[in-house]
This record gives C-alpha cells, sequence and structure tokens, in this order.
C-alpha cells in the first residue's frame, strides 16, 4: 500500500463550492432563469448551490419527458428491469456519497444514513424486479359468457408529474420514482426544495446507467415556480402530490388545475408515510391504465 | 405578357441589366459581397430579440396568417389536402378567434381539391410546380405543369429555378424560364396568379449567390422570392432570410416595387417563427409584416403556433393531443 497523500499543515485549502443543476433530457442545463439558490443542511450551514427551476424548465422537461415515452414504454418489461437493476448497482457504488449527503440533508446519524441508503438500493431492486410481473398480477384473462377471448393488461399513463417526498430525500424519492418508471411512464421530478442533494446525485446516477434521456427528469427548486405548471400542463396524464404533506391548501390548489385533462391525481396524504415498510403495489397500479381486449373466437 | 411588360417599372440600368446574359453576369457580380460573419451575427442577435406578452399574442396571430400550410408528399391523397384545407380555414376549431393561415400549398394535382374546399373561404391555393422539387424537366414540360395548376385555380404558383444553370453561371437562361413562366401565369381574364420562385438556397452555396440569386428572380418578375422546396437541408435559414429580406428591401428602393420573402422548411416552433418576424421588422421594415408580403412554408409550426396561441389565452401549457396530426 502507498502512503496516504498528507496535507501540508499550513496550506489551507480553498473549498469548491458547488452549483448543481437541473437534469432535463438526459444533460445537465441551467435553469433558464438563471436562479440559483443556497441549500443547508439541518444545521443551517452551507451544503451547496442548486438550480432554481422555473415554468419554462418545467415545460422543458415535460417536452422530454413526452419526447422519451414512446421509446420507453415499448422497450420490453424485462428490458426495463434490467435497466432499473443496473440503477440499483450504480447506486451501490457511489454507497459512500449518498450515506454522506442523506446525512447532511437529513440530519441523521451516521448509522442510520447507511440503513437508509442500503434500503433504497434494496427497493431499487425489488422494483426492478416487478417490471416483468406486474402485467400478471394486474392483468389477465376474464371470464365471459360469450364466444370471446377476454384480457386485461395494463399500460403506462404517460407523463407524471411527482412532486417528490420533502422529508425523505432519498429513499422517499427513490420509492415514488421507481414504481412510477418500471411500468413504462416517464417522469418529471420537482424535488425536495429544501433537500435537494441527493435527488441531483440521483440524476447523476441515472445519466451514468442506462435509462435512456427523459425517462427521469429532475427540477431543483421552489415548488411554487414549478409545480402549478406542472399540474396544469395538458401534456401531463398524472400527477403524484405526495411533496405536499401537510399543505392541504396547496394540494387542493394543483388537484382542482390537474382536473383540467384529468389527470390521474395520487393525493398527499396526512403524513408521510413510513418509506421502510412493504411498498406493496398501489404505487405502480396509481399510473397504470388497463386496457381491456375482447376478441371473438370462432365456436 | 411578355418581359417587357414584366420588367416596365424597372429603372433603366436595371432593365439593361437583362439585355444580354453578360451584362447580367456584370450586374449580379456587381453586387456588393455578403459579409458572412456579419450576417450570421446579425440574424443570432436579432433572434434573441425577447417577444411577451401583447406583443407576442399579436405576433403569433400574424404568424398563423403568414403560415403557407403545406404538404408535399408522395403519398398525398384528396381526403389529405381536403382536411388540411378544413385545417387552413379554422386553424382552432375550438376558438373562432384564431385567424385562418393565408394559403394551402399543394402539387398540382391536387389543386382542383384544395380549390373545391376553400372556394370562398379567401384562404389561397398556392401550387407548386416546374418539376418540383429538382426542376430538372425540359422546358416545355416545366411550362405545362405550371400552366396545369394556373388553370386548375391556384392563386400562387411557387416554380424551382434551375440551380444547375444558375451554378453554371448561366444566369440569363434561368431569367428567362422564371420570365417564361411569369406568363404562364396570365390568365385568360388578364388577372395573374402570384409567381414565387424557390431558390434552394441550400444549394447554392454562399451568402453572394443568395443574393445574386433573389435579384435575379425579381428582375424577372417574381412577386414573392422563397429560400428552399423542403426538401433539401439547409432549408431556411435566418441569415439566408436575412440576405433575402436585404434583397427586397433595396429592390423597392431601387425599382419602387414590393417583393414579398418565404421562408420555407425547417420552421417547427413558434420560437423560431417570431425570430424571423422581428428580422423582417427590423431588417425590411414594418411595410413586410404583412401576409402578401411576409409568408412561412411550413407544415409543422402551425400546431405549434395553435399550442403557443391556447397557452396565451388560458395560462396552461397545451399539448399535442389538442391540435391535429397532419
Amino acid at each position: 500500500m502507498t502512503a496516504p497523500l498528507e496535507e501540508p499543515a499550513t496550506a489551507r485549502r480553498v473549498e469548491v463550492r458547488k452549483t448543481y443543476k437541473l437534469f432535463v433530457g438526459g444533460a445537465f442545463p441551467r435553469s433558464e432563469s438563471g436562479r440559483s439558490y443556497v441549500v443547508q443542511d439541518t444545521a443551517g450551514r452551507f451544503l451547496a448551490n442548486a438550480s432554481a427551476a422555473s415554468r419554462k424548465d418545467a415545460r422543458n422537461a415535460v417536452q422530454a419527458a413526452r419526447k422519451a415515452f414512446a421509446g420507453w414504454s415499448s422497450r420490453t418489461p424485462y428490458n426495463r428491469g434490467q435497466v432499473l437493476y443496473r440503477v440499483a448497482e450504480v447506486l451501490e457504488g457511489r454507497r459512500a456519497q449518498f450515506i454522506d449527503e442523506v446525512q447532511r440533508s437529513e440530519g441523521v446519524g451516521r448509522r442510520q444514513a447507511r440503513a437508509l441508503v442500503n434500503l433504497t438500493v434494496d427497493r431499487l431492486v425489488w422494483y426492478a424486479g416487478w417490471a416483468d410481473k406486474i402485467g400478471q398480477v394486474v392483468g389477465g384473462t376474464n371470464p365471459v359468457a360469450g364466444p370471446y377471448l377476454n384480457f386485461s393488461v395494463p399500460e403506462p399513463t404517460g407523463v407524471v408529474a411527482v412532486l417528490a417526498p420533502s422529508g425523505s430525500s432519498l429513499l422517499g424519492l427513490v420509492s415514488v420514482l421507481a414504481p412510477v418508471i418500471v411500468t413504462g411512464n416517464t417522469v418529471v421530478v420537482a424535488s425536495s426544495h429544501q433537500r435537494p442533494l441527493p435527488a441531483i446525485t440521483f440524476s447523476e446516477v441515472l445519466a451514468t446507467s442506462d435509462v435512456p434521456g427523459g425517462v427521469v427528469n429532475v427540477l431543483t427548486g421552489p415548488l411554487g415556480d414549478t409545480a402549478p405548471t406542472l399540474a396544469s400542463h395538458l401534456d401531463v396524464n398524472a400527477v403524484d402530490l405526495i411533496g405536499l404533506v401537510g399543505d392541504a391548501e396547496r394540494a387542493t390548489e394543483l388537484e382542482q388545475s390537474a382536473a383540467d385533462n384529468l389527470k390521474r391525481v395520487l393525493r398527499a396524504p396526512v403524513r408521510e408515510p413510513d418509506w421502510a415498510r412493504d411498498p406493496g403495489l398501489e404505487r405502480m397500479t396509481a399510473f397504470l391504465e388497463t386496457k381491456t381486449v375482447w376478441h371473438p373466437i370462432g365456436v | 405578357m411578355g418581359a417587357g411588360t414584366l420588367l416596365s417599372p424597372v429603372p433603366e440600368e436595371l432593365s439593361a441589366a437583362t439585355g444580354s446574359d453578360a451584362a447580367l453576369r456584370r450586374f449580379l457580380h456587381g453586387l456588393p459581397g455578403v459579409d458572412q460573419v456579419g450576417a450570421e451575427a446579425r440574424a443570432s442577435a436579432l433572434a434573441g430579440r425577447s417577444v411577451k406578452a401583447t406583443a407576442k399574442a399579436f405576433a403569433i396571430d400574424l404568424a398563423i396568417r403568414m403560415v403557407d400550410l403545406t404538404t408535399l408528399e408522395g403519398a398525398d391523397t384528396r381526403g389529405k389536402v381536403r382536411a388540411l384545407s378544413t385545417k387552413a380555414m379554422r386553424p382552432d376549431p375550438a376558438d373562432p378567434t384564431c385567424p385562418a393561415v393565408a394559403a394551402v400549398c399543394v402539387y398540382p394535382d391536387m389543386v382542383g381539391t384544395a380549390r373545391a374546399t376553400l372556394a370562398g373561404s379567401g384562404v389561397h391555393v398556392a401550387s407548386v410546380a416546374t418539376a418540383f422539387p429538382s426542376g430538372r424537366a425540359a422546358p416545355a414540360v416545366k411550362l405545362a405543369d405550371a400552366r396545369d395548376a394556373v388553370q386548375a385555380g391556384a392563386d400562387e404558383i411557387d416554380m424551382v429555378i434551375d440551380r444547375g444553370a444558375f451554378l453554371s453561371g448561366r444566369y440569363l437562361e434561368v431569367l428567362d424560364q422564371i420570365v417564361a413562366v411569369g406568363e404562364v401565369c396570365g390568365r385568360p381574364d388578364g388577372t395573374r396568379a402570384h409567381l414565387k420562385v424557390i431558390c434552394e438556397t441550400g444549394e447554392l452555396q454562399t451568402y453572394d449567390n443568395v443574393r445574386r440569386v433573389s435579384w435575379l428572380a425579381m428582375l424577372a418578375g417574381a412577386d414573392f422570392i422563397k429560400t428552399s422546396t423542403g426538401k433539401v437541408q439547409p432549408a431556411a435559414t435566418l441569415p439566408v432570410t436575412l440576405v433575402m429580406l436585404e434583397a427586397v428591401r433595396d429592390f423597392r428602393f431601387a425599382t419602387g416595387r414590393q417583393v414579398g420573402v418565404k421562408p420555407a422548411g425547417g420552421i417547427r416552433t413558434t420560437k423560431e417563427a417570431l425570430a424571423y418576424l422581428v428580422m423582417v421588422n427590423e431588417v425590411a421594415g414594418t411595410d413586410w409584416l404583412d401576409p402578401d408580403l411576409f409568408r412561412f412554408g411550413a407544415s409543422s409550426l402551425l400546431n405549434d403556433l395553435l399550442m403557443q396561441r391556447m397557452r396565451m389565452t388560458t395560462g396552461r401549457y397545451s399539448s399535442p393531443d389538442y391540435v391535429t396530426v397532419d
């Protein structure tokens, strides 16, 4: 082993104060508005600068997600599972960075941060496994009283806007993101305003795994700038309001603007769920449309 | 209608330019050269202008009124032309305040269908002609093509020039061909179909050539000069349109006659369309901000304009689900 490089005692290194960017269409653009904001840890110390996405960034993200939808949804479920599994692998490889970021963003202890990251990797693997099984579980052939073969298949809803949980910055994010994309939807995530760093680093993971550009788009910044645009956008097919836990007023407002084009709305629960628990199928089936086919059979 | 009548309002030094091949070459090569870097910088500076709120709403409506809604595919059917013509009259069926487009642009054999659908609506029928898009056919065939379209009821003829002849320097030949098509545009009742000359700038190599071909077409009596067929890349670009707009401005200064400009091909978004309008205003002047003097040759642009228009009126972003699939 080589000896570790030692810092000269007198040298005070100038810190690199990083400014993170958005993740749209597989690239990392700056916010169209040019604005950024300071991200602090729970003790109020400077962590990094993050881009403050504007409504035009939201529009661009929806455009990218729409563009990616045809390709992503027509991949075989097996292939989508493989891609998700690969995301878990890459995330596993960057555990140290995630543990550090979760610890500083959420103000939890090292041991708990490690547990959260482990759980996140496991959650991704769990959802990856569902890719080619969900169809059999929620679809199938239906018994009908006529000369027909009648079967139902679940299909992705389309472009889904997700307001990420504001509390659990990594496990919560992945727990709402993975079920949306594993079934073939594409997604625009408005990340937690207070704790965006794990979301940004996770988008770096996505960019270096096999997820096609535009399947996941991550916006950071105040929800007030992006959420109304996403909720009212006619090209968004569903919206998950989990990030508005405890903000019933704004949630109602967004539900109303989502009604314009009859978006599917996953309403915000009263309090943030315990992400460590078995997630069940609800988050996957919430963004699936059931197609039922009546096929005549000659008798 | 002969060359003499077409060129009648042209001052003597200009009409002399069309007297012989040598004189025409001397004139066209005597035009000042285009500063390529300057033209591109000016175009991109003008494209950066911001148009907002009421000005944007006005510009979107103007742009819709300037669209030549185009379908030029081998797979065109009468049904498709009828659908497109219906859309041309009422681009946004949900909003009666949405203006109609300027024209529908089709192949000559579809002119009758478009004419029948558009009758009385004020939307023009434009037809490409003269062996579009390559222009490689015998002169008689090209003229017959154009005559056909006029007889079928086309209001505007989009002819292509012989780029081969132009690039090998046979300018007078190109001029004579344009003049000949111009004659064919005359109808028995004395009116005439408007003549748009497609220069196919994507094949002309230099901005100097764009300036020359613009003057050549205008001297030959073109009512419009049009950048491209849309079948060759690059199609319309901002700098090429800039050079053409300068040419029509200078031509009016020299002759008093106003010639229109039509960029075609590759303009797909409202943002690009607004950049063109800003350039028209700044380079040629407000007189050209009129569907009779500036057009967009486009098919997908209209949908984006309509989506932006919905965005302006409703405050929320629209989706391609709410406009037609052409």
